[in-house]
């Protein structure tokens, strides 16, 4: 097996042996600290355009099945891991992780101080890193930034058919286990592009528009803010991750980039109108500025009791609410999939002010 | 440390925190750690603690960690009259183990909480009830919809059968509301099912067995849950064993996190467990234990631990998270979301801990004390300690641990099993016994497939590729003899010098230096709860070779302490005591106190205790890198028992500093020829004895000396394989056992004096010797003073012996230069004073006299050895006056959950605790004493004797008084005869196996509870099924008293003597006529 390397913006470099597929690839260097859910991580779409480094020392012990994906292909740049597990052993294992980054063309290293390449990444911040043989030297990073999530939502709308509520969703990056919370509450689902209109979206009917999580810089998505303004009021709203800034966007608020990213499964929230506390999957790179709210129609429902930080949003006169991280779990606990009940329940309760009859 | 809001319970003032007692299997030292935290936390949050524990060896019974420490039994009786004298608003019962929980139970069945108005925090009555009851329980989980083992409740014999046949056979027994499963096991046919119901019947307090299915083969997985009044709960851990279901969690080896589960499973199971500690309303820590189909999602409920258990203070130490100490701010009414994370500081306790690491868990069994215990695992735990070991990758952990462990290998490795046949093996890995780890790694190197292995097994092929990789990795590393490169690779993988030595076939000390010469050492990584996600302050650190190192060395001067390592026979809890106080000590006097220790469930390995803590294995390589990096003043090792003593002489040769006696006085006190010459020098007088060396040598010094004699190898802890032998057979029968001797390994060889033992503790300085008071045993000399009843004051020594006594302690303390702790055993007789034993060391009895003196021992030895003196401090060579109270220190055993183990007291120590009883008379201590080591003394009833001729005109004394007090007595033929002729009413009864069934017969009579105390001692020689050992053991079995000494025999009659009324007849004066 040949040697690799990861050089960070910063000029760091680790050394490490390769893994996986590819050869060479660029990417924010982020850290995720889930002990599980490398599959989910590998194919969540918000993971594009990230090579992930993995706190957990030991990956790839249970293997990848064939269900626990978060979209139909990977979308993670590279993998940084400690240790990486050659015979995996679960019953549902179909291959190795290193089999699966090979036929999906991922570069991978394992054999890296991944702790020491969190320390680091923690005290510089987030950068962008390259994965390169190590015979490589050539260096040279991507200035531009890129639009993520354009690559990462659908070409073309698709539906999902269900006997419930009409949930129209502008796909960023969704995440499967998005479109399955709704399909478990019956919602017959309509997948849109980012960048479709507001009026092709309500020639739909919609009872609700759900804006989906995706990667990367919100305020880069400006046609995507223009159709949430144009539904904000007209539609109950109901925003997750990249969805949830873009809603903030729309609503006059600004976005900005951490200085660390928060990817893993551990990060406690507040529901500001329960007083309980949830413990949530992340996987951004940015937040909502709270002090940009102050010209908005925005309150915030739920905060991060570490830094206090804004993780949720509602607007004071339309049915809209929006959260940062991912109620859906996956990786990681799914009890704050409350929220899509709120969201329908929301819809419910527009509908009988609006007068709309149920769909049969 | 400052809280956001103060939602605390303000309705309470003072609180009643009840411990767990005497150490036993099954509930050791974790609840010192996890009772500790919880006063300390409490105090922290300005509550008056009031603690009930009987254990003196415990820091949680010091007086700077409760308000109040009452050292009582923890029986209903006196905690009533605790709670009627202090008037606690309110008790926390959910830290003291089992013990604390069952306590709890029967104190609101008394009515006394109601009528005291006592609130219970932390968990209700009704959720101990629903978790402890089976019957409530599998309602509740009806209710919850969550699946159980198809299982029922019996209470008869005949019902469990009759069950077993519906569900079929393997089936599992699970007696109701006992320790670590006391009682229990897998039954595979209906004569096991019938055994083991009868005994566990017995032994249920509600006379109820479970009769569960048996999934044996599925993974056991553990969640480590807590929960607040806001319904607010999280995860603190997972962790999976590698043994599946079928042996005792306890007894299994642990790793966290969970490593063979998927998001999905892992994420199902956290689901469950939170529902269950929400179903519960449980305001604190909860344990769940699950079995998973290894071939399904399909699960089942094993059990729910509505407490703080053995399982959170792993799971604290494994991820920083102070599961005790949260738990106990939870009790009072504060939430996760506003209690601070003391690792950080920064964030929050709600939150679930993100580990990189890996972290190994090792069961320590006691079969090295044991030899002829039963050794295979099943559901009744037998392990009395752990070790844990953290490693970047599995393998690194998995040989930190096994070399963590202490049992007479650093590597993985056992040259005993190379003879043994493979087919043996086989059978012992299906059957798991303690070595199976050792078992596995030599069926690997037989050339086994991971896929054979599994099917006998049934352990994850994860697991067992693993160790199977390590055994390849072995040969690929063979032909590389001392080459840089390998040295790297093998140290990255997780080999210990002494493991590579032997494949390599060269020196530990090769290797050592070949790799200090390439620079091949750890670096240090802290473990901060959340995978370097935020800057962390735990001073909390281990090992690996990786290339950041996070423990930098400050600036200040330092000591190193070494701690004891696993809890096991002859090195308890005892030492982490002296460890800590000796850590506090260093703090004090401004250097930074650093520990080494590997024992997940001590008070030493908390992280706030030290300045900084190395969670490593005790051994030469890992303390001398921690040397290297933090060069310390010197190493402190009389506090860390045998471990750290042993380590004494490696760490010399390699120029590290031991501070305190000296290397040489300890060798002087433990090498006979030196010993001897010692006390020849000092004109100091020893029982004749002789250190020999070679076989042959045996028996003519054995008949020099005359017997009996008392024989022994050295070096040992707690007087293993130490024996009193009264003939050249019995002495032949020894040697057998016994087989190895060669100059580095002597076997002892001496007279045997009878007389009261004396143990005496003292502090020198080199030129002051200090006494803080000395402890007469009850047994005479024979029984291990660790096993014996330790009185004090002493109640039969002469002014002019206790002066005697110091003398010679001075005498050897300035001889030696003793500087620190010294402990030194005498045995009276005439007023004469010899000397047994000499250990320059902190010894068993340190946490028992500094408690009931006042003398904070381990302290002011620590400053000793540091530099300070003791006349400075107003100290002089003197016996500290005595208290008016009598304290006597009892030992506990364990024997109900060590089956085929002999209950004979002699030289070799068999206990797993201790317990105190105090009052102003010595018979009133010693009946608490006794209540509070777990027995409850009856006042009436019959006394079954069987004893050896030597003891039989003896026992006739204890037999007369028995009679006196209005106890009936029962004899085996010999015995009953000479009672008979000695004028007593006694009913002889047969041997084991005379008469028929229905005829009364020596066991008869205790399996169907008709006596209320045995008296048996042993013939001669050992022969482990002899009928003495199967009486010994039924009584044992059926919770009858057995006592194999005549002298505690005594004690207790002079103890019911005392606290009952006889029946007496007046005296006939004869009658004076008018």
């Amino acid at each position: 097996m040949h040697n690799r390397k990861l050089v960070l913006e910063d000029g760091t470099t680790f050394t490490g042996k390769a893994f996986g597929g590819g050869s060479e690839t660029e990417g924010e260097v982020i850290f995720n600290t889930g002990m599980t859910g490398y599959q989910e991580i590998l194919s969540d779409p918000n993971y594009f355009g990230h090579i992930a480094v993995m706190t957990y020392p030991t990956i790839g012990a249970y293997g990848i099945n064939r269900d626990d994906f978060e979209a139909i292909t990977p979308f993670m740049n590279g993998m940084i891991v400690k240790e990486l597990t050659e015979a995996p052993s679960n019953f549902r294992s179909e291959e190795t992780l290193d089999q699966f980054m090979k036929e999906y063309n991922i570069p991978g290293i394992s054999g890296i101080d991944t702790r020491m390449l969190t320390r680091h990444l923690r005290n510089k911040g987030t950068m962008r890193g390259k994965i390169m043989d190590v015979t490589e030297n050539d260096v040279t990073f991507t200035t531009e930034e890129e639009m993520l999530a354009a690559k990462t939502s659908v070409s073309k709308p698709y539906i999902v058919p269900g006997s419930g509520l009409r949930i129209v969703v502008i796909d960023l990056g969704m995440k499967q286990s998005v479109l399955h919370e709704l399909t478990n509450r019956a919602c017959d689902v309509t997948v849109v592009p980012y960048n479709y209109k507001a009026e092709e979206i309500m020639r739909f009917k919609p009872d609700g528009v759900l804006l989906s999580n995706g990667p990367g810089n919100p305020a880069l998505l400006t046609e995507t803010v223009e159709t949430i303004s144009a539904l904000l009021g007209k539609v109950p709203l109901f925003g997750i991750g990249l969805g949830h800034q873009l809603f903030a966007l729309s609503c006059g608020a600004k976005t900005s980039r951490l200085h660390v990213g928060n990817y893993g499964t551990s990060f406690p929230v507040k529901d500001l109108q329960t007083d309980q506390t949830w413990l949530t999957t992340q996987s951004r790179l940015f937040y909502v500025d709270e002090s940009s709210l102050a010209e908005t129609e925005l309150d915030v429902t739920f905060r991060s009791i570490n830094d206090g930080t804004v993780e949720g949003l509602s607007h004071r006169k339309f049915k809209a609410i929006s959260v940062q991280f991912n109620p859906e779990g996956a990786p990681g606990a799914s009890e704050t999939n409350y929220l899509f009940d709120t969201f329908l329940t929301m819809i419910d309760q527009n509908r009988v002010k609006n007068g709309v009859e149920k769909h049969a | 440390m400052e809280w956001k809001s103060m939602p605390k319970n303000e309705t309470i003032e003072k609180i009643l925190v009840i411990g767990s007692g005497p150490i036993v299997i099954g509930q050791a030292a974790e609840f010192d750690y996890s009772g500790t935290q919880a006063c300390h936390s409490l105090k922290e949050e300005g509550y008056t603690v009031i603690l009930a524990n009987s254990n003196p060896a415990t820091i949680m019974t010091d007086h700077t960690v409760a308000d109040k420490v009452y050292m009582e039994p923890l029986t209903v009786e006196f905690l009533s009259k605790i709670i009627r004298k202090e008037r606690p608003c309110a008790i926390l019962p959910t830290l003291g183990g089992q013990t604390g929980l069952n306590l709890a139970v029967e104190l609101d069945k008394s009515g006394v909480l109601e009528e005291y108005n006592v609130e219970l925090l932390g968990t209700s009555l009704e959720a101990i009830e629903k978790a402890e009851d089976r019957e409530k329980f599998r309602t509740l989980m009806e209710e919850l919809n969550e699946p159980v083992p198809p299982s029922d409740i019996v209470t008869t014999v005949e019902g469990a059968v009759a069950f077993a046949e519906t569900i079929g056979y393997p089936v599992i027994v699970r007696p109701a509301f006992t320790l670590g499963g006391t009682g229990g096991g897998m039954c595979d046919s209906k004569e096991e099912l019938e055994h083991i119901v009868k005994n566990g019947l017995a032994l249920s307090p509600v006379h109820q067995c479970l009769i569960e299915k048996s999934i044996a083969g599925f993974k056991e997985i553990e969640y480590e849950v807590i929960r607040d009044k806001k319904d607010q709960a999280i995860v603190v851990c997972n962790m999976e064993n590698i043994d599946p279901v079928g042996v005792h969690t306890g007894d299994s080896i642990v790793v966290a996190p969970s490593m063979t589960l998927s998001d999905r499973e892992y994420q199902m199971l956290r689901t469950v467990s939170l529902k269950l500690i929400r179903a519960l309303e449980i305001e604190g820590g909860c344990n769940v234990q699950l079995a998973l189909d290894p071939h399904s999602f399909d699960y089942y409920i094993i059990e729910v631990n509505p407490r703080v258990s053995r399982s959170s203070a792993l799971a604290s130490k494994a991820t920083g998270y102070p599961i005790a100490k949260i738990a106990a701010k939870i009790a009072v009414g504060l939430t996760l979301d506003e209690i601070k994370n003391p690792i950080t500081e920064t964030t929050y306790a709600m939150f679930e801990p993100a580990l990189d690491y890996v972290v190994t868990k090792f069961p320590r069994f006691p079969f090295d004390k044991f030899t002829s215990g039963d050794r295979t695992l099943g559901t009744q735990m037998k392990a009395t300690g752990e070790i844990m070991a953290i490693g970047r990758t599995f393998e690194e952990s998995l040989l930190k641990g096994i070399r963590s462990l202490e049992i007479g290998t650093g590597d993985f490795y056992l040259e005993s099993l190379e003879a043994v046949e493979t087919d043996v093996l086989i059978k012992r890995a299906e059957k798991p016994d303690d070595e199976r780890i050792f078992v596995l790694a030599a069926l690997f190197r037989r050339g086994m497939s991971v896929e054979e292995l599994y099917n006998h097994t049934k352990i994850d092929r994860y697991f067992l590729r693993k160790i199977k990789g390590i055994i390849d990795f072995e040969l690929t590393l063979a032909s590389k003899r001392l080459d840089a490169a390998a040295l790297a690779e093998g140290k990255q993988f997780g080999f210990s010098d002494l493991q590579l030595a032997r494949i390599w076939e060269c020196t530990e000390q090769e290797v050592y230096d070949a790799r200090v010469n390439e620079n091949v050492t750890p670096v240090y990584k802290m473990v901060d709860t959340c995978a370097a996600a935020h800057e962390s302050i735990a001073p909390y650190f281990y090992s690996t070779y990786e290339t950041e190192n996070e423990s930098i060395a400050t600036d200040k001067e330092k000591v190193l302490v070494l701690g004891s390592g696993p809890i096991r026979i002859g090195q308890g809890i005892e030492f982490d005591y002296a460890t800590v106080h000796s850590v506090l000590a260093i703090k004090e006097m401004g250097y930074e106190a650093i520990i080494m220790n590997n024992n997940p469930e001590t008070v030493s390995t908390d992280f706030s205790i030290s300045d900084k803590l190395y969670f490593e294995p005790l051994t030469l390589e890992d303390v001398m890198h921690v040397v290297q990096l933090e060069k310390p003043k010197g190493v402190i090792v009389q506090f860390g028992g045998q471990t750290a003593i042993n380590l004494a002489a490696g760490l010399k040769a390699r120029g590290v500093k031991i501070l305190g006696t000296s290397l040489e006085a300890i060798d002087r006190a433990e090498d006979r020829n030196k010993f001897e010459q010692l006390l020849e020098e000092l004109k100091l007088e020893r029982p004749n004895g002789k250190a020999v060396t070679m076989i042959e040598e045996v028996v003519p010094t054995a008949e020099k000396i005359g017997y009996p004699v008392l024989v022994r190898p050295s070096y040992v802890i707690g007087g293993s394989q130490m024996e009193i032998v009264h003939n050249e057979d019995e002495l032949a029968n020894y040697m057998q056992k016994v087989n190895t001797i060669n100059p580095e390994k002597p076997l002892l060889i001496d007279q045997y004096i009878t007389g009261i033992e004396v143990d005496i503790d003292a502090i020198s300085d080199g030129e002051t010797t200090f006494v803080p008071g000395i402890m007469e045993h009850i047994e005479r000399s024979g029984v291990h003073s660790g096993d014996s009843i330790a009185v004090y004051p002493p109640q039969r020594l002469s002014k002019d012996v206790k002066q005697k006594c110091l003398e010679a302690t001075d005498k050897i303390a300035k001889e030696l230069g003793v500087i620190g702790l010294i402990n030194i055993q005498f045995i009276i007789q005439n007023d004469e004073v010899y000397v047994i034993e000499v250990n320059p060391r902190a010894s068993r009895t340190i946490p028992f006299l500094s408690k009931i003196t006042g003398v904070t021992m381990a302290n002011i030895a620590t400053r000793c050895i540091l530099g300070e003196k003791l006349s400075d401090k107003g100290f002089k060579t003197e016996i500290y006056p005595e208290c008016d109270h009598v304290y006597v220190k009892l030992p506990v055993f364990s024997f109900e959950k060590l089956r085929s183990v002999d209950t004979t007291l002699g030289p070799e120590m068999k206990s797993t605790g201790e317990a105190i009883g105090y009052d102003k008379t010595m018979e009133k201590a010693l009946y608490k004493g006794l209540i509070a080591s777990g027995m409850s003394v009856p006042f009436d009833g019959s006394v079954l004797l069987t004893v050896a001729d030597k003891d039989k005109e003896e026992a006739s004394y204890i037999a007369a008084r028995f009679h006196e007090l209005g106890f009936r007595l029962f004899a085996t033929k010999g015995t009953a005869d000479f009672l008979a002729e000695k004028g007593l009413p006694v009913v002889a009864v047969g041997k084991i196996g005379s008469g028929n069934e229905t005829e009364q017969n020596v066991l008869s009579l205790i399996t169907n509870g008709e006596v209320q105390f045995v008296i048996n001692t042993l013939t001669s020689g050992k022969q482990p099924r002899s009928d003495g050992f199967r009486i010994r053991r039924e009584a044992v079995e059926h919770g009858i008293i057995s006592l194999t000494n005549l002298d505690t025999a005594e004690a207790i009659v002079d103890v019911i003597d005392s606290t009952t009324l006889g029946a007496n007849a007046m005296v006939n004066k004869g009658a004076l006529h008018v």
